[in-house]
């Protein structure tokens, strides 16, 4: 393996910047900005330069993350630029400053580059006047359903009609009527009517998801949108266009007549379905998942997510949810327990096991902190943990093929964490190309936040899990006779013969599984949902996920019972809360070193990942 | 503050003349009309106008008009109401009906006749009636659902019928 250094990325590039004035107050902009799809520095435009100084330019086509269209006119602003004069100088006042020649007509602020010494006027009366004629015109046709319409409470068209718009209609004639209710593939609704023809889903279809499947037919009034005939919507990524969508025109069929979004409790959180860690909110109501939807973070996902990923949420409210303590009595019979019975009980059998005798297999689905507690559970009683690798397929955005949200964690906690290594850089950015990643304190470090290309995270997957076969022989030799598994299904690891011949089988899991009937011990865990955490994604970005629901039952989140558990086997006291825990991981894990609770923030931070050649 | 407690006159102190003057009101009262009404037996008759109790109303063709929109739910101050959504699947036996409740509940026991349900609705589905004592002998008695809310509150003699041109 040798290390591969990249030192080009270091040198800043100087960003130039030019001096615009947004209704009278002047700010710096960079000269260019970098195009949201190709990354090649484009001019800045007004609306960015509003943006940059704080100044809500109302729109409905323009979006940050797609394609420039300018067709939906809702952005138009005043201007002015210094007047030149025959010898191409600013013509100056007579108090020294340039002489400003106001345009005579509005320009898009979306689609027009700003110019030095531009001024840019947002709150003018024609402005607003303009406004108010945009938006008379988008609402001719429009139906009015804000009754039934699962947009209503998030929709740009209310919230601009309350600001700008006016209250009644002037129109005498009959509204034009298209089609309501189109089945545009096996996860989206259309409603013609609503839709205001802004193009934002056709761009995100076209460029960013690579299925040109949507597009704009007939004329005028009549223009319709809709997909190419015979070819359902059904990629991985469109629902996404309902989330972009800014008006109720495409709306989630899950999440179709289920709740009005004006009830859902927003709780910031991290998606659990693969090892990229997407960013996003739970919508919730009264203890029940109504849907997610992604939060933006530039370094992972955009304000993007598959759909996959996304209705990935209604086992946890399923109903046969494990929810109580269940200790194996002498006769063979499954008791109910409290928890400090159950807790007892554990720790009991693992103080009682023979040094040697006993194993972990906590699943990469656990948190940074739990995965922490339970290695340091293995390390006191000599045992061996690991976690068992979780493959399927991914694809070239989003997806990862490795299905653990926590792989590089596990890899962290059971194996890969180089800790005697010495920190040399922490700074430097890594290189990335056909490597393999190493985490923990190498030679070669990178606060992360970069992308690594997916292939690398390919390679890494296969680094869990290489002791399951070890503690499979161990069990079937009769040496290991206590396993504690978290959140996996053993049978498959290990073979549901092998399970039969332990002495102790200390089972924590959140859904019954072909392994939990076998339990010794069965205590009841939380969905990431119910509880608080984080978890190292692909990239190496530490993200923390907050509770949005009540766990069922007497089910409690691991961190809580696995203190308790450590506790009693060893007599150690950690921290019973999840930021108290974290920081102490942090403190005594070299990967996570220097990184609190406190300061992984919304977006998560960035771990020491090595990049190696393999 | 200090109130001075004034001293009673002479005519206060007799105290058979206020007890005198009492009793005229009492005598006068005898040969006026009776107000007081024999109430259980007795039921009063709700001026126009009375906001009572809230039901739901159908339109001219027996649909329901509530299109559950939540917004009653949202106002409720005492969270008297609870709408269930119908959820994706269409409902093949209301036709042309794109969304209406698949369960509305108002709870009798707590709402408080504010009629805020009534002034959000823009469906005009809901209105607060004539009823004003509303009697059960079980607390769940007192939890209307849809089909009782429906059938105390009739049908609306609306003009403008949401669903029939859709």
């Amino acid at each position: 393996m040798s290390v591969v250094t990249n030192h080009s990325t270091t040198a800043v590039p100087v960003v130039k910047t030019l001096s615009v004035s947004v209704n009278g107050r002047w700010l710096a902009v960079p000269q260019t900005t970098a195009h949201p799809l190709t990354g090649q520095p484009v001019a800045t435009t007004m609306i960015q330069a509003c943006e940059i100084a704080g100044v809500t330019v109302p729109h409905y086509c323009y979006h940050a993350k797609l394609a420039v269209a300018g067709n939906c006119r809702m952005c138009l602003v005043e201007f002015g630029t210094p007047a030149l004069g025959p010898d191409r100088k600013p013509i100056l006042n007579p108090d020294g400053t340039p002489q400003i020649r106001k345009s005579p007509r509005p320009a898009i602020a979306c689609a027009t580059p700003v110019s030095p010494g531009m001024e840019i006027y947002t709150n003018t009366p024609a402005v607003e006047a303009m406004r108010r004629g945009v938006l008379e015109f988008l609402l001719l046709n429009h139906p009015l359903d804000c009754p039934i319409c699962d947009q209503a409470g998030e929709c740009k068209l209310q919230e601009y009609s309350v600001e700008y718009g006016q209250a009644a209609s002037r129109s005498v004639d009959e509204k034009v009527h298209k089609p309501k209710q189109v089945d545009l593939g096996p996860r989206i609704v259309l409603d013609d009517e609503r839709c205001i023809l802004c193009s934002r889903c056709i761009r995100f279809t076209r460029d960013l998801a690579g299925d040109d499947a949507l597009g704009i037919v007939q004329r005028g009034s009549h223009s319709t949108l809709t997909h190419y005939p015979g070819r359902p919507f059904d990629h991985n990524y469109t629902l996404n266009t309902v989330d972009i969508c800014p008006v109720g025109a495409l709306t989630s069929k899950d999440f179709r007549f289920q709740m009005r979004v004006w009830f859902l409790q927003e709780t910031k959180s991290v998606c659990t379905s693969c090892a990229t860690g997407c960013n996003l909110l739970i919508g919730s109501r009264e203890n029940k998942i109504y849907r997610y939807v992604p939060r933006q973070n530039d370094r992972v996902n955009s304000c993007w997510m598959c759909d996959s990923g996304r209705l990935n949420y209604k086992w946890i409210g399923r109903s046969d949810r494990l929810t109580q303590c269940q200790v194996r009595d002498a006769q063979g019979q499954m008791q109910l327990r409290t928890w400090p019975e159950a807790i007892q009980e554990a720790a009991g059998r693992l103080k009682q096991a023979a040094p040697g005798s006993i194993a972990f297999i906590a699943s990469a689905r656990q948190t940074n902190e739990e995965l922490f507690l339970i290695r340091h559970l293995a390390r006191k009683l000599g045992a061996m943990a690991d976690s068992a690798p979780r493959t399927g397929e991914g694809d070239a955005w989003l997806v990862n093929a490795d299905k653990n949200p926590n792989r590089l964690g596990a890899a962290i906690m059971f194996g890969l964490d180089r800790s005697a290594l010495p920190v040399t850089s922490d700074t430097a950015p890594a290189a990335v190309g056909s490597a393999d990643m190493l985490v923990g304190p190498g030679v070669q470090l990178a606060r992360s936040g970069q992308e690594c290309p997916r292939s690398i995270m390919g390679a890494a997957a296969e680094r869990i899990g290489a002791k399951l076969p070890k503690i499979a022989e161990g069990i079937g030799r009769g040496e290991i006779r206590t396993l504690v598994v978290l959140g996996e299904d053993a049978t498959k690891h290990l073979g549901a013969a092998l399970l039969g011949r332990l002495e102790n089988l200390i089972i924590s899991d959140i859904l019954p599984n072909a392994t939990t009937p076998r339990a010794h011990v069965l205590l009841p865990g939380c969905a990431h949902a119910e509880k608080r955490g984080s978890f190292t994604n692909a990239q190496g970005r530490v993200q923390k996920f907050l509770k949005a629901v009540e766990p069922p039952g007497q089910a409690r989140p691991e961190s809580e019972f696995l203190v308790e558990l450590v506790r009693a086997v060893t007599g150690e006291q950690f921290p019973q809360t999840v930021e108290g825990l974290f920081n102490r991981m942090a403190k005594e894990t070299v990967a996570f070193q220097g990184i609190t609770w406190a300061g992984l923030g919304d977006l998560g931070q960035g771990i020491a990942v090595e990049v190696l050649k393999t | 503050m200090i109130v001075e407690r004034k001293p009673l006159t002479l005519w206060e102190r007799l105290y058979l003349p206020a007890i005198i003057g009492g009793f005229k009101v009492t005598v006068r009262h005898f040969f006026k009309r009776k107000v007081t009404m024999q109430y259980p037996e007795e039921k009063w008759v709700v001026p126009e106008g009375y906001r009572g109790a809230p039901y739901l109303v159908k339109d001219q063709a027996g649909r329901t008009k509530c299109v559950s929109c939540q917004l009653c739910e949202f106002v409720c101050p005492p969270k008297a109401i609870q709408i269930t959504p119908p959820g994706p699947q269409p409902n093949p036996e209301t036709g042309n009906v794109e969304k209406a409740p698949k369960e509305f509940e108002i709870n009798m026991l707590r709402c408080i006749y504010c009629g805020y349900c009534q002034e959000v609705c823009p469906e005009e589905a809901i209105f607060l009636m004539r009823d004003y004592a509303l009697i059960g002998s079980h607390r769940d008695e007192l939890i209307f659902n849809q089909e009782k809310l429906l059938a105390l509150g009739g049908t609306h003699q609306d003009t403008i019928q949401k669903w029939q041109h859709k």
